[in-house]
């Protein structure tokens, strides 16, 4: 399998803190990768690094074998990476179905088209009931998965997703990985930031753990949380499985 | 179901507007001189208003200085008129052409340094000062003594712009139909999209690849030739230009109370506020000079300000819309559920 993206000793500092050190990994093709550690472990900013929203200090960030770190978020969405937001921000004088929208301009000026790329991605995240809706009138879930379906509108190669469970509860986080689980069938390569490891066990192929902003970890899942690095930066050292 | 009912709600909005525009033609043909030359400004300032909301009310761009791109379409189309004799046509044109430029030059060294949100906006009232200034010292232009238009002969002339009071007012009545128009028009394309996503969340709109850099500039840009010709007519219906009338804050304030009275990012709130404020702004200045009370116009203005904001905090147009629907909807529920009992 080839990577679609390739992060290489990736560092950003801000005035002297250093919130991502020296990061490497790789994302393969077609599958969801999460990327999890403790609060403040460097997880948001990575993701931003990657997204355009932060350059970095040092290192790289290779996409399709393109290096890609020095460009505006814009430039990267329209490469093919697409993000959401941990907190969602819907575009609140539009309506659910001109939010999805947004995203389809990214690679059409054609309204009629734009639609009905809106139409499926509302689909594809089971929103295509409310597609007239005003946004407020949402439930927090759907606001997640308005979300994703702005993101998917782009016609991503690859989706970020940053804590898109963050605040929902297990029935409506399982909602959720349904629908990650069906858009990687479809080809799409994830990146699923997460703070709570039991819910990317059962979606993510592959994780990388941060901790005080270095890589400690990465494999998959069940290696993942046997690894006492891993369980001494969740739990405290003198913790052992 | 979704989408005919957006026809229906489109070819109503549509219907409206071409009701609204034909009642005003009416007016103007059987009106007084006063209520023709009235609603003349009205008009204008409708049209005006309509670009500067583009900016606001779709781009999410504030500009308190549009009087500089007002005057710079008056100048174009009088230096060009009366210096040279050359049609108001192409005064128009060049106007706008540089109009748009130095929006978008403006816009350009704003956003690139990062002078945002209320600080571009003073900036846009420097701007406007700044050419007022310059024109009031530049003899070239007639500095403070303004610019004059022959008397009007009367006879009416489209090639040269000429003509009475009525012709300007459908001059003006086409302006209004094709800023409403095109509001509209343009709202629903891609251009409207991307605008209304980067006025309510500038970074959200970026990661969806909307480049809103140039969008902003796009739209500053834009807004500016339409004032530009805007102004090229208010110049030729006053029939004189002066730098502190027609680049004042005075003009930059009558451009954005259409739309903050009416109805911001609306397709039909800059003519409904412009019809509230102006002819209240005339009245209460004609009371005020027969009461011996200078000003009493400007506390008008202010006070219609205060009682929008206060009542109706998105416009006057929005309420009446919320109205209809409170009146209309109910009324078509109630009738299909006694079609229901029926069956």
């Amino acid at each position: 399998m080839t990577a679609l993206l390739e992060v290489r000793n990736l560092t950003k500092s801000f005035q002297g803190l250093v919130a991502v050190n020296d990061v490497s990994f790789s994302l393969e093709a077609g599958r969801i990768t999460a990327l999890i550690g403790p609060n403040g472990a460097g997880k948001t900013t990575c993701f931003n690094l990657v997204a355009g929203a932060l350059s970095p200090t040092a290192g790289q960030v290779l996409f399709e074998g393109r290096a890609i770190e020095r460009n505006p978020p814009e430039a990267v969405c329209r490469m093919g990476i697409a993000r959401t937001f941990q907190i969602v921000r819907p575009m609140k004088d539009m309506s659910v179905l001109e939010n999805a929208m947004v995203g389809a301009f990214s690679w059409t000026t054609n309204v009629k088209e734009a639609r009905s790329k809106a139409y499926e991605s509302l689909e594809r995240v089971g929103l295509a009931g409310k597609a007239s809706a005003r946004t407020d009138q949402l439930t927090l879930p759907d606001r997640k998965m308005l979300e994703m379906a702005k993101a998917l509108s782009t016609r991503p190669k690859l989706l970020l997703l940053d804590e898109v469970m963050a605040g929902l509860r297990p029935t409506e986080a399982a909602g959720v990985v349904g629908v990650l689980r069906k858009l990687a069938e479809h080809g799409l390569t994830i990146l699923l930031v997460e703070h709570v490891m039991r819910i990317v066990m059962d979606v993510a192929s592959t994780v990388v753990v941060l901790h005080h902003g270095a890589k400690i970890a990465e494999g998959e899942p069940s290696q993942v949380v046997a690894d006492p690095a891993v369980l001494e930066s969740y739990l405290g050292a003198g913790f052992h499985a | 179901m979704q989408r005919t009912s957006d026809q229906a709600s489109d070819a109503k909005r549509w219907g409206a507007g071409v009701a609204v525009f034909a009642v005003l033609a009416v007016v103007g043909g059987v009106s007084s001189a006063y209520v023709i030359s009235l609603l003349t400004i009205v008009l204008l300032f409708t049209f005006m208003g309509q670009s500067w909301n583009l900016m606001l009310g779709i781009g999410g761009q504030l500009s308190i200085g549009h009087a500089l791109f007002v005057g710079i379409g008056a100048y174009a189309v009088a230096i060009l008129n009366i210096k040279y004799g050359i049609t108001p046509w192409i005064g128009l044109l060049l106007g706008a052409a540089i109009a748009g430029v130095v929006g978008a030059v403006l816009a350009w060294l704003s956003f690139r340094f990062e002078v945002r949100g209320i600080y571009f906006a003073l900036l846009t009232i420097a701007a406007a000062e700044f050419a007022r200034i310059m024109f009031g010292g530049w003899d070239y232009v007639g500095g403070m003594q303004g610019l004059f238009y022959p008397a009007p002969s009367g006879t009416m002339d489209l090639a040269m712009l000429r003509g009475d009071s009525q012709f300007y007012y459908f001059v003006a009545l086409v302006l209004a139909a094709v800023g409403v128009a095109g509001t509209e028009l343009i709202s629903r394309s891609y251009w409207g999209y991307v605008w209304r996503a980067m006025r309510d969340d500038d970074e959200a709109a970026r990661a969806l690849g909307v480049r809103t850099f140039r969008h902003k500039v796009l739209v500053v840009s834009i807004s500016a030739a339409g004032a530009a010709i805007g102004g090229g007519v208010l110049g030729l219906v006053q029939g004189s230009i002066f730098p502190d009338s027609i680049m004042g804050m005075g003009i930059s304030v009558d451009v954005l109370i259409g739309p903050v009275v009416g109805g911001l990012g609306t397709a039909f709130g800059p003519l409904i506020g412009s019809m509230a404020a102006i002819p209240l702004h005339h009245a209460m200045g004609s009371l005020g000079d027969s009461l011996g009370i200078p000003g009493l116009n400007s506390v008008a203005y202010g006070a219609v300000l205060i009682l929008v904001v206060w009542f109706l905090p998105d416009g006057i147009w929005p309420a009446v819309v919320r109205l209809y629907e409170a009146v209309q909807l109910p009324a078509r529920s109630r009738i299909s559920q006694l079609r229901k009992v029926e069956e």
